[in-house]
């Protein structure tokens, strides 16, 4: 597969012109055909003009590439100032001999037109101004004006025709621009002569949003972004989106951020969230998404990160002050210009346009971290497809930049487990809040749904706002079921009464058997004792007995003696016979 | 324009002293542009004998030139006086075409 690519790089051989507008150099690989003509058509008002002429500023300014704009429809003093908006100074650059501007005015009730001609004349214009200041890329905007002035339409088709092949020839890089005609790409079929590169503007309003879009209808020998880009005009030019040039290729990080609340990063791993994630937060209206939002956007901030703050309910303002009253304190990170609190009504735009914006926001500003809040009231203008389209584009973009994204979704009771539009695919790491009503109140609960590649809490855990940030506590979990709030509060107490009252009774039980075995001890010593004064009378009475025996024994040999008997052994029955009778 | 209503003369009565200042862009000795020369240079001395002047630009030799009178076509015929502005593009072989052209058609009728 990459060997492949490899040789098609290799082998790919068309010289590129980079318009340095942002964005669409990657939607065409690299930018314009270089040295050929490409074709710029759409409706009235798209930004055609506007295209052609950053195109000619950046190339001045950027890259040294000195540019004609021949202009068949405003003068130059027109179109200096129309531009002068967007901050590019025109006589600036024209004294600069960087830019040559050239008004063409072609007035049909002026001109009479008798017999043969040939638009010589616009080439020797042309031509001159290209080479009094070296110009390498020229713009004609909207040479389908001549097909007003000129009613000879054959001479003029050829002198087109040749036209074309001639700024080939000159090796400039060419703009052409065509308004958009039924059914063909421009009025009088100009793509028939300028096929390299075609580029398609269109303006569409939907539900009373417009919205800008950029398609390359085709570019000869080179590849390019096939779909329908949005973009934006504003103050610094033109910016289109390059949505899919993302994909899923990004590089993924294994630093864990803090999510500012110490439980919740205990219960996602010990850690936090990964850098570059996204994670959502879903529940209810009133369960404190906002505050967890505000929680991270403080702990990146903290960091010295930069943070970008999407608000889409709250003002910057009233989302600082209400945070203050979670103990949470935005302001000085706004002044230090680490958090940017971008807040705006989600319908003041379509939905590419908010991309776009965003895009264009987490370029200006990079941030670490994005927060969304909420995500779901981007619903209100566009449909599901579309949303998720968005979102995902977002999230490639954002993990691209290994930006960690943060969303909060407001879901509508009953089934917090969905999210409207299939977003949890999209997300990392996916946290639930969920109000838990019991015994007449209603209390936080936060638990963690998913959060992919790490080990994570199972555990509902209670939600406390409380005037020194967030704490979650551990839910009671018991016979009873799962208790919140004052209901945890009574029943913790009740369960420390019963706890104090067992305890002292084991202890009372306890004392009772000492004392018993006390006494039992006193009772075995004086057993004992009396077993060994026993032992001594017995050994006693052994004694005595022993010494009269000996007593006797020896009074007894005495008596013999006495008697004189014999000294034989047998003597003493024969004389004790003797003695009885 | 500003002649006209200043004076409140009709065309035909400008004719009378005023002397016609042409101009004709070229772009080198191409066969259009010496037609349109010839051409020119026939129906002035018919029907301007004496009253114009042709001034001949050749832009290859002066570009710059081109921008003044806003020329696209080659050849053009310039008509700066008398005002207002005319432009005749072509070889001017429709001498109809030229002469309304240049205005010079109701004099004829």
């Amino acid at each position: 597969m990459t060997e492949v690519k490899i040789n098609v790089n290799s082998l790919e051989c068309l010289p590129k012109c980079q318009t340095g507008i942002r964005g669409l150099d990657e939607i065409t690989d690299g930018g314009l055909p270089k040295g050929r003509p490409t074709l710029v058509c759409g409706t009235a008002g798209c930004g055609k003009t506007l295209l052609a002429m950053e195109f000619l500023v950046r190339g001045a300014v950027q890259y040294n590439e000195p540019g004609v704009f021949m202009s068949f429809e405003e003068s130059s003093e027109e179109l200096a100032q129309n531009v002068a908006s967007l901050g590019f100074d025109l006589n600036d650059l024209a004294a600069s001999k960087k830019m040559f501007l050239d008004y063409v005015r072609i007035e049909r009730s002026e001109i009479e037109e008798t017999g043969e001609y040939d638009l010589e004349g616009l080439f020797i214009r042309l031509d001159h101004a290209i080479d009094s200041i070296g110009a390498k890329r020229v713009v004609l905007d909207t040479i389908e004006s001549l097909f007003g002035g000129l009613s000879n339409e054959t001479i003029l088709r050829a002198e087109l025709r040749r036209l074309f092949r001639w700024l080939k020839a000159k090796g400039v890089t060419a703009i052409i621009t065509g308004e958009k005609g039924e059914g063909t790409l421009t009025r009088h079929g100009l793509e028939e002569y300028v096929s390299d590169c075609v580029i398609l503007l269109d303006n569409r309003v939907e539900g009373q949003i417009s919205t800008r879009r950029l398609r390359i209808v085709k570019y000869r020998g080179s590849s390019h972004g096939t779909n329908e880009y949005p973009f934006l005009i504003d103050e610094q030019g033109m910016s289109v989106l390059p949505i899919t040039s993302l994909g899923l290729q990004h590089d993924v990080s294994t630093e864990r951020i803090s999510s500012g609340i110490p439980r919740l990063d205990t219960m996602l791993g010990g850690e936090g969230y990964y850098r570059g994630s996204s994670v959502l937060v879903s529940g209810t209206a009133g369960t404190g998404k906002t505050s967890i939002s505000a929680s991270f956007a403080n702990a990146a901030c903290s960091r010295g990160e930069r943070c970008l703050y999407f608000a889409f309910e709250e003002s910057s303002a009233q989302l600082t002050r209400n945070m203050r009253s979670i103990g949470i304190d935005l302001e000085p990170w706004i002044k230090q210009g680490l958090l940017d609190i971008y807040a705006v009504r989600p319908t003041i735009y379509g939905l590419e346009m908010h991309l776009v914006k965003m895009h264009k926001m987490v370029r200006e500003f990079k941030p670490k971290v994005v927060i969304i809040d909420p995500v779901t009231n981007l619903i209100a203008i566009g449909s599901d497809t579309e949303v998720k389209s968005m979102l995902s584009r977002l999230i490639d973009f954002l993990k691209a930049n290994q930006i960690t994204a943060f969303f909060t979704n407001l879901s509508h009771g009953g089934t917090t487990e969905q999210t409207e539009f299939g977003l949890s695919s999209l997300m990392d790491t996916w946290l639930l809040l969920r109000d838990i009503e019991i015994g007449g109140e209603r209390n936080r609960g936060l638990y963690i749904l998913k959060s992919r590649g790490m080990a994570h809490s199972n555990q509902i855990r209670e939600f406390l706002l409380t005037d020194k940030g967030i704490d979650l506590v551990d839910v009671y979990l018991g016979p009873a079921g799962v208790l919140t709030g004052s209901a945890r509060a009574a029943q913790e107490a009740q369960e420390k009464a019963s706890e104090t009252l067992r305890r002292e009774e084991i202890e009372r039980k306890k004392r009772g058997l000492k004392r018993k075995s006390k006494s039992l001890e006193v009772q075995i010593t004086a057993l004992r004792s009396e077993f060994e004064s026993a032992q001594e009378e017995v050994n006693k009475l052994t004694r005595q007995e022993e010494m009269q025996e000996a007593t006797l024994s020896r009074a007894r040999a005495e008596m013999e003696h006495l008697r004189k008997s014999d000294v034989n052994a047998t003597g003493h029955r024969y004389h004790v016979k003797e003695d009885r009778k | 324009m500003k002649n006209i209503t200043e004076t409140g003369q009709k065309t035909s009565e400008i004719q009378k002293g005023d002397i016609w200042e042409l101009r004709l862009y070229v772009a080198g000795q191409t066969p259009k542009s010496m037609t349109a020369f010839a051409n020119l240079k026939k129906l002035c001395e018919e029907h301007l004998a004496g009253k114009y002047r042709i001034e001949v630009i050749d832009l290859l030799k002066n570009p710059q030139l081109a921008r003044g009178d806003q020329i696209l076509a080659i050849p053009t015929l310039v008509r700066n006086l008398p005002m207002p502005l005319k432009k005749i593009i072509g070889d001017l072989s429709n001498t109809e075409r030229v002469l309304v052209g240049l205005d010079l058609r109701p004099l004829k009728e």
